[in-house]
């Protein structure tokens, strides 16, 4: 029982990085209809912009990601006007193809991270990391307790300002009627652009959770394709809150399985649940009706 | 049989009739060897494209299929000894019942969620096959060949035979599907999921049609591989990159007709192979990423597309 | 970058065979290979290929094999099994090499054992763990100091049971090498009477790795044995040092890959006192040979350059040592007849700069010469510190060790 109660609250802290991961892919590819499989490349890319920091310059880790999150921001308004110019300006059927495209992405942006980091895996210092936050008998990894609070914070606000504000809710619409958008006079191109650069931005706190909780390599993207993508298609495409509570759910299944029933069945069973989900909700858990 | 049928089986006899004589000519095993992989990829590359190319519907299961024709190979051997053509017709067999499964339980799921749930059915798989001790789980498992049949003198020779009858095979399907009723249904599927089904087309049936096919094929083409390596473990037979090679030789070539991921597994494919032997470094994975990237802006409708509006352009400037 | 873009160039001109400037009277000796450059096993691949390379500069400094230049032929095999067929096939057929070396490691190692003997080839093994085993060719030759196959688990056990270990956890890597060796060590407790209480095998890309240490420390075992891969080495042992693993523990670690790496080491930092692990080589004074330290002074220069290992003891001697093994086959027999050099290798005891070298007939080592060290006093984000002795104080095997196990655990973590 005890056991179970650990898998439950660590499952539920590695369900919030895994929501943090996945957060950018929320925006992009659930409300933007952007197959982006590259998402977990630019991730990794994230990742090692805050080794670079941390390594060369010993600064912290999250400071890191929000110094290289404008970075990050410029590259998305970029790549998506790279990906509306040959994909989206073209009309329909971009999804083969922009798959294609967003693969070629991710593995030139691997070579480009081995050519210049090397194939070794990397990881970062902060004095948060390595130590542990007692409860009576139950210790907490303090990084997990760090993912656990910056994820939070970082769905809160997203999920605020696209609420709240004038352009997150310009982004809602968009992704719900372009055309009566254009109506209104306003530019969905632009807009998608926008949302497309916060996409991408978020990468830069969640790149710097991901070295924190455990170290990177290059190739880590080829992993992640799968879990971003089950967690937010799990959640219904574009809800930052669904994601949330997507990402906890595969975390505390992961992490029983993990501790319970046998370590070596856990990609199984998340994957199973993401197929009985998608067969009988098409549109996800909390998701919007297409 | 019309006379596009004749030149085409023509063709095909000659082919094969090459890659025989081949067999019997060479003595360098070096080609066979190359040539094996090259042709295992024609046949992923055509069945993959049959519900990718005139459906529309994106397989990233491609490994899965794969995997799973190695891992039937594998259990027979293990479990009865059973011969390479047992083997691939268990296989064929194995992939059209995994082909259904897949096709019964995405019958809802449209476009990019298809996608994922062929992502999913991958690692499903993956892991159940890594848990399975009789096939060596997660350790692998080596496999011996039994005495080469005649008139092959050697083992991979005669699997590059076997793979060339293979294409044959898949290219036919394909082509058969194309010219066919269910080829024009997929083609209106593709197009209009709601409007095709309004108007009659029976699109579930052949969503599922589609997948069967697919994935017999895929399947009979991984059977062999258990042979080729001698050697199977989980990680090598259901790698990403079999998923995202495939996908990348169809689109490089073309999906709207059957010779599309033909040329496009051959281009890629033998790009491939010479670069293994030459660069020979990670600039390998940079290529393959270039080649995506500017062959889906450059040539949208891949190589056979781009061809077909160069000769287009070329009549139009003479006319 | 350049230089990267550089070094792929200067692969590809020997590979087409061009030999550079001077004109030898006689061909030079072509030794093929395919090596991971690219993929998970390309760390390692790497700096193994760094130690041959430095063997080839100093034979034909020597003036050659049987006087001709010894010449190095390297594709890369992307740490894959489905790549590795074909490349030898090339080697073979159509570069026509005189000898083959083996990729580093088991995957890629597996697919071309029965080839080579079917062809009746010798082939030098590079850190393959069993895989003649079942195929047993009697031309194969690892150069790896494994031994015979249970030794690596008693070795580890003999120290726990010492240390007072009654019971023991099984946690291990669901790949290949992890559970070959987890079937070892299953089959070695059996015999001992040691009883297994944790027995699990954990998914590769496991992030998160508390709740496997929870339910381990839940257990209560004496010794722990881990068999693990790089990414998760390291997440292992954050775990444990976050998680504690009780106190009952008298001895943690034996095969987790990756604390061989200096990457991994400096990163790990002082989460590595106390584990005792596996390894192959450490500069304490009882595994210097003759050329030992002329190795290492000119791997350490190289190494900046080739960006690779910047300690490099765990693979590249080795991979020198394989040259070496060839190199005095082929001067004793006079020839290069691959038959007589397998004669040959079975029957002589050959003095390399990890140790004389000899063969028992399934071409493993005859005694085990895999170390088993304990990480003392280590401090965090310092790469240099490993090449002082101490830091791994080697337990096992007797001719070589260097201090004794500080046991249980927690007290050596410290």
């Amino acid at each position: 029982m005890d056991l179970l109660l650990n898998a439950v609250v660590l499952g539920v802290l590695l369900g919030c990085f895994y929501a943090a991961v996945s957060l950018g892919l929320s925006v992009s590819f659930g409300l933007l209809d952007v197959p982006h499989v590259a998402h977990p490349a630019f991730l990794i890319l994230a990742s090692y912009g805050v080794f670079f920091l941390n390594d060369s310059y010993d600064i912290d880790p999250l400071l890191g990601g929000l110094l290289i999150t404008p970075l990050l921001f410029l590259l998305g308004l970029a790549a998506y006007r790279l990906y509306y110019e040959t994909f989206e300006k073209r009309g329909s059927d971009a999804g083969v193809r922009g798959i294609a495209f967003l693969f070629g992405i991710a593995f030139i942006i691997e070579v480009l991270i081995i050519l210049q980091f090397g194939v070794d895996q990397r990881s970062v210092s902060a004095s948060y990391i390595g130590k542990a936050w007692r409860i009576g008998e139950m210790r907490i990894p303090v990084r997990l307790l760090v993912a656990f609070a910056v994820a939070s914070a970082l769905t809160i606000l997203l999920a605020l300002y696209l609420s709240r504000t004038f352009m997150g809710r310009a982004i809602r619409a968009v992704a719900q009627d372009q055309e009566a958008l254009r109506l209104m006079g306003a530019n969905p191109v632009r807009i998608k652009q926008w949302a497309f650069g916060i996409a991408t931005a978020v990468l830069g706190i969640a790149g710097a959770l991901l070295i924190i909780v455990a170290p990177v390599d290059p190739t880590l993207d080829r992993a992640y394709i799968g879990r971003t993508f089950c967690v937010v298609v799990m959640a219904g495409l574009g809800s930052m809150t669904g994601t949330l509570i997507a990402a906890i759910i595969l975390g505390v299944a992961e992490s029983i399985v993990l501790s319970t029933v046998g370590a070596s069945w856990a990609p199984a069973i998340s994957f199973a649940m993401l197929l009985g989900v998608l067969a009988i909700r098409p549109q996800g858990l909390l998701g919007r009706r297409s | 049989m019309s006379r596009n049928s004749v030149v085409f089986w023509i063709g095909a006899a000659l082919f094969l009739a090459a890659v025989v004589l081949m067999t019997q000519v060479i003595g360098n095993q070096y080609p066979f060897f190359a040539g094996y992989v090259i042709l295992q990829f024609i046949v992923l590359a055509v069945a993959w494209s049959i519900l990718g190319g005139y459906a529309g519907y994106v397989n990233f299961g491609t490994s899965a299929f794969f995997g799973v024709g190695v891992y039937t190979a594998v259990f027979l051997v293990k479990a009865i000894g059973a011969p390479l053509a047992v083997q691939i017709a268990a296989a064929a067999t194995v992939g059209a019942l995994l082909g259904f499964a897949v096709g019964l339980l995405t019958l809802r799921m449209q476009g990019i969620f298809f996608s994922i749930a062929t992502i999913a059915v991958t690692i499903v798989i993956e892991t159940s096959v890594t848990n399975w001790r009789f096939v060596g789980g997660a350790a692998g498992i080596q496999i011996q060949r039994p005495p080469v049949m005649p008139p092959f003198d050697n083992y991979v020779q005669m699997l590059f035979f076997v793979q060339a009858l293979l294409v044959v095979l898949a290219v036919a399907t394909a082509r058969y599907i194309q010219i066919s009723w269910i080829g024009r249904g997929l083609q209106a599927l593709k197009d209009d999921e709601l409007a095709a089904e309004c108007t009659g087309v029976p699109t579930l049936r052949l969503k599922v049609l589609a997948c069967v096919i697919s994935g017999a094929l895929m399947c009979a083409a991984g059977a062999p591989a258990a042979m080729y390596l001698q050697y199977a473990d989980p990680s090598s037979a259901f790698n990403l990159n079999y998923s995202v090679t495939v996908l990348a030789m169809s689109l490089i070539g073309g999906t709207a007709h059957w010779m599309g991921p033909v040329v496009g597994a051959i281009l890629l494919g033998v790009t491939q192979q010479l670069l293994a032997v030459t660069i020979s470094s990670e600039v390998n994975v940079l290529v393959l990423g270039i080649m995506l990237v500017l062959f889906v802006v450059a040539a949208p409708e891949g190589l056979l597309g781009l061809i077909g509006r160069l000769v287009r352009y070329r009549a139009g400037g003479k006319a | 970058m350049k230089r990267r873009a550089l070094f792929g160039g200067v692969v590809a001109v020997a590979m087409v065979g061009l030999t550079s400037g001077v004109v030898a009277q006689q061909p030079p000796i072509k030794i093929g290979m395919s090596m991971a450059q690219t993929g998970g096993l390309a760390g390692g691949g790497k700096a193994s290929l760094l130690g041959i390379e430095i063997w080839r500069d100093d034979v034909n400094a020597r003036g050659g094999l049987l006087g001709r230049k010894v010449e190095l032929v390297v594709y890369d095999d992307k740490s894959s099994a489905s790549e590795t067929p074909a490349i030898y096939s090339k080697l073979l057929d159509v570069d026509k090499v005189d000898f083959l070396f083996a990729p580093y490691a088991t995957v890629p190692t597996a697919p071309l054992m029965p080839l080579v003997k079917q062809r009746g080839l010798l082939l030098m093994g590079n850190f393959s763990f069993q895989v003649n085993s079942k195929v047993g060719h009697d031309m194969w030759f690892n150069n790896a100091p494994w031994g015979p196959a249970d030794s690596w688990a008693s070795a580890f056990l003999d120290l726990g049971q010492k240390a007072g270990g009654k019971t023991m956890a099984l946690l291990t890597a669901d790949q290949e090498f992890a559970q070959n060796l987890a079937l070892t060590a299953r089959e070695v407790a059996k015999k001992r009477g040691i009883s297994i209480v944790f027995d699990q095998a954990y998914p590769p890309n496991t992030v998160e790795f508390s709740g496997i240490i929870r339910a381990l420390k839940a257990a209560k075992p004496d010794i722990v044995y881990v068999a693990s891969y790089p990414p998760d080495s390291a997440g292992i042992l954050r775990a444990v040092n976050e998680i504690g693993i009780g106190d009952d523990v008298k001895i943690f670690g034996g095969g987790m890959v990756g604390l061989q790496f200096a990457s991994v080491m400096q990163n790990m930092g002082s989460l590595l006192n106390g584990v005792v692990n596996y390894n192959t080589w450490l500069p304490e004074p009882s595994m210097y040979y003759d050329g030992t330290k002329a190795f290492f002074e000119t791997y350490t220069k190289r190494a900046v350059e080739a960006k690779v290992d910047p300690l490099g003891y765990y693979l590249a001697p080795f991979g020198y040592a394989s040259g070496q093994l060839l190199e005095q086959a082929v001067k004793a027999t006079g020839s290069l007849d691959q038959k007589a050099i397998a004669k040959y290798l079975h029957g002589n005891e050959i003095k390399t700069i990890v140790g004389p070298i000899a063969f028992s007939a399934d071409g493993e080592r005859k005694e085990t010469a895999t170390l088993m060290a304990q990480f003392r006093g280590v401090v965090d984000k310092n790469v240099e510190q490993f090449r002082s002795q101490g830091k791994q104080v080697i337990l096992f095997p007797d001719q070589f060790k260097s201090g004794d196990l500080i046991s249980p655990y927690e007290a050596a973590q410290k």
